[in-house]
């Protein structure tokens, strides 16, 4: 098992998704290896999964990978995935920094593994994996066999807290550190330089007009009512 | 470069998709339109594509697209790609939509632009603008390799517009092999939602953290009532489990542009804004003067919504009566 977080903190959507690794295997048996790729800050974050229970964790750690793209990202955490076997990658469907949400898919199709996105639920049973996938219109019953990708939805559980024996276990725990070399990765693949996105220009849009605040003095609502009758929705 | 834009063309509830249509009028404006309709669909939905501006529409019915996802259709557009090579593949930022764009990102090693707010041909290639931080920051971008560029483009980003093509219909075959049957949908449910939905709502009470408690919600309700209005929540009002997912406004949820929108004990995080700020007219109702999202309001109460909104309630009742 498998699963990956950023930032230096363990992100709410990261710690979600490594609650539900930790779920199955108590359930079914197995490990849970924390995969993440960030600076070295980002050994706080670790610290605190492997704290919940994981097992053991793999940090990418290289100064050439910042500034990746999605793609680039997916690279990394695709390469980094497969020096270990797994039966299942867990992914949270969004950062809480990032929003592109579109990562895990990548590092599906990286990986040769079905995506199941968006999952609100997850059975394992032998080798199949059944998800409740969020949908418009309320949500699909999907299957997939065995190795595959789940990309987790955002309260899809409530990620448990360490507790102090497990904060000292997480001392102990190992965490093996890559670069991009060690996975077979260069500069026309990840970091600013192998981007295949490129940012252009990083400024401000048109502010919007602030309107008028006031600080209710028994008379809000009253106020709202007049507002609404000036802008004539009543 | 050539001028010619692909939609990926979305059915969801038997309808071709709002953001369908609005990408297809954006494309139909800067180049030529052409729409991609995989999986069975209404009979009139090419009609419907080729009324907002698909000078060509490539179609397969096959049921494959349907039941198993993201695999089959992939397989389908990265061979349609690869023929035509159009300069711009555009998907919806929906559930298929991302899951697509990810997948022919990684297999064309192409990447992929997200969260797109508009876009021009520019220089060769695609200059696409994106909302960042909630709005807060506009990035633009582009994509360096050769080839298709692929976006993906939020809902709302632009008023569809009829601008009538001749219908033109190219159908392709359905893939085959097992392989792309890895991701089976063995079972659509649909969740009764009660009251007005957040979809074309001209006007919409929103709650977040601030509502305190599921029960209170009621109160935006009977606002929203005489409003005409529908109810909407923030992520943290979501995630608490006071509300159900289909009401999130936000990054994560639904991006609404109503005409009014008001917005009650919601401290106005970046998230939600980027899901709201478009709306015509924002009031808001919080306790603290600090919270950002004052500085998006037409009109503000710093204030106890608790004690604003009934006094509101009221006031609409005595003035509707009068």
């Amino acid at each position: 098992m498998v699963r990956k977080g950023v930032a230096h903190e363990l992100d709410p959507a990261a710690a979600s998704a490594v609650e539900e690794g930790l779920r199955l295997t108590e359930k079914h048996g197995g490990t849970v290896t924390l995969v993440t790729m960030g600076i070295s800050d980002a050994t706080i974050g670790i610290r605190n999964a492997l704290a919940m229970g994981a097992t053991s964790a793999v940090h990418i750690l290289d100064d050439s990978v910042a500034g990746s793209d999605t793609l680039g990202t997916a690279k990394v955490l695709a390469a980094a995935i497969k020096k270990q076997p797994f039966d299942l990658v867990i992914c949270a469907t969004e950062s809480s920094d990032s929003y592109s949400g579109i990562v895990h898919g990548q590092v599906a199709q990286l990986l040769a593994i079905p995506a199941l996105t968006f999952a609100k639920e997850i059975a394992v049973d032998g080798n199949k994996i059944s998800i409740h996938r969020q949908s418009e219109s309320g949500y699909d019953v999907v299957e997939a066999t065995l190795p595959a990708l789940v990309a987790v939805s955002s309260g899809i559980n409530e990620p448990r807290y360490p507790q102090l024996k497990g904060i000292m276990a997480a001392k102990k725990k190992e965490i093996k550190v890559y670069t991009a070399a060690d996975l077979g990765l260069g500069a026309d693949q990840v970091g600013e330089k192998g981007a295949r996105e490129k940012i252009l220009t990083v400024g401000r849009p048109p502010k919007r007009q602030a309107g008028k605040v006031v600080t209710d003095e028994g008379e809000g609502g009253k106020q709202i009512a007049d507002f609404l009758a000036e802008i004539k929705v009543i | 470069m050539s001028d010619v834009i692909w939609v990926n063309a979305e059915i969801i509830d038997e309808k071709i998709t709002p953001t369908t249509l609005e990408m297809l009028t954006k494309a139909a404006e800067i180049g030529k339109a052409e729409a991609v309709l995989l999986g069975p669909a209404p009979e009139d939905a090419t009609q419907t594509l080729a009324t907002f501006g698909a000078g060509k529409i490539y179609r397969c019915a096959d049921a494959v697209y349907r039941d198993y996802l993201t695999l089959p259709a992939a397989e389908t557009l990265a061979g349609l790609i690869e023929k035509h090579k159009p300069a711009v593949m555009l998907f919806a930022s929906s559930y298929a939509g991302r899951d697509l764009a990810a997948n022919l990102s990684a297999r064309f090693d192409c990447g992929a632009i997200t969260d797109v707010g508009d876009f021009q041909l520019k220089d060769g290639s695609v200059e696409a603008t994106i909302p960042a931080l909630g709005g807060s920051y506009q990035v633009t971008a582009t994509l360096v390799n050769p080839g298709t560029k692929l976006l993906i483009v939020r809902p709302k980003s632009f008023d569809a517009k009829a601008s009538e093509q001749p219908l033109a219909v190219e159908e392709v075959s359905a893939p085959s092999g097992d392989v792309l049957k890895k991701i089976h949908v063995k079972e659509r449910v649909a969740v009764k939602r009660e009251g007005p939905q957040l979809e074309g709502a001209k006007t919409i009470v929103s709650g977040g953290r601030g509502l305190k408690g599921e029960e209170h919600f009621s109160l935006l309700k009977d606002l929203a009532e005489l409003l005409g209005g529908a109810v909407g929540a923030t992520r943290a009002a979501v995630d608490a489990g006071w509300v159900p997912y289909a009401m999130q406004i936000g990054q994560t949820g639904k991006t609404v542009k109503p005409d009014l929108y008001i917005a009650c004990g919601i401290s106005g995080a970046v998230q939600h804004l980027s899901g709201m700020k478009t709306s015509k007219v924002i009031i808001s109702i919080n306790k603290d003067a600090e919270a950002p999202i004052f500085q998006y309001s037409d009109f503000g109460v710093v204030g106890d919504l608790f004690k604003v909104i009934p006094q509101l309630i009221a006031e609409l009742k005595a003035r509707k009566g009068a």
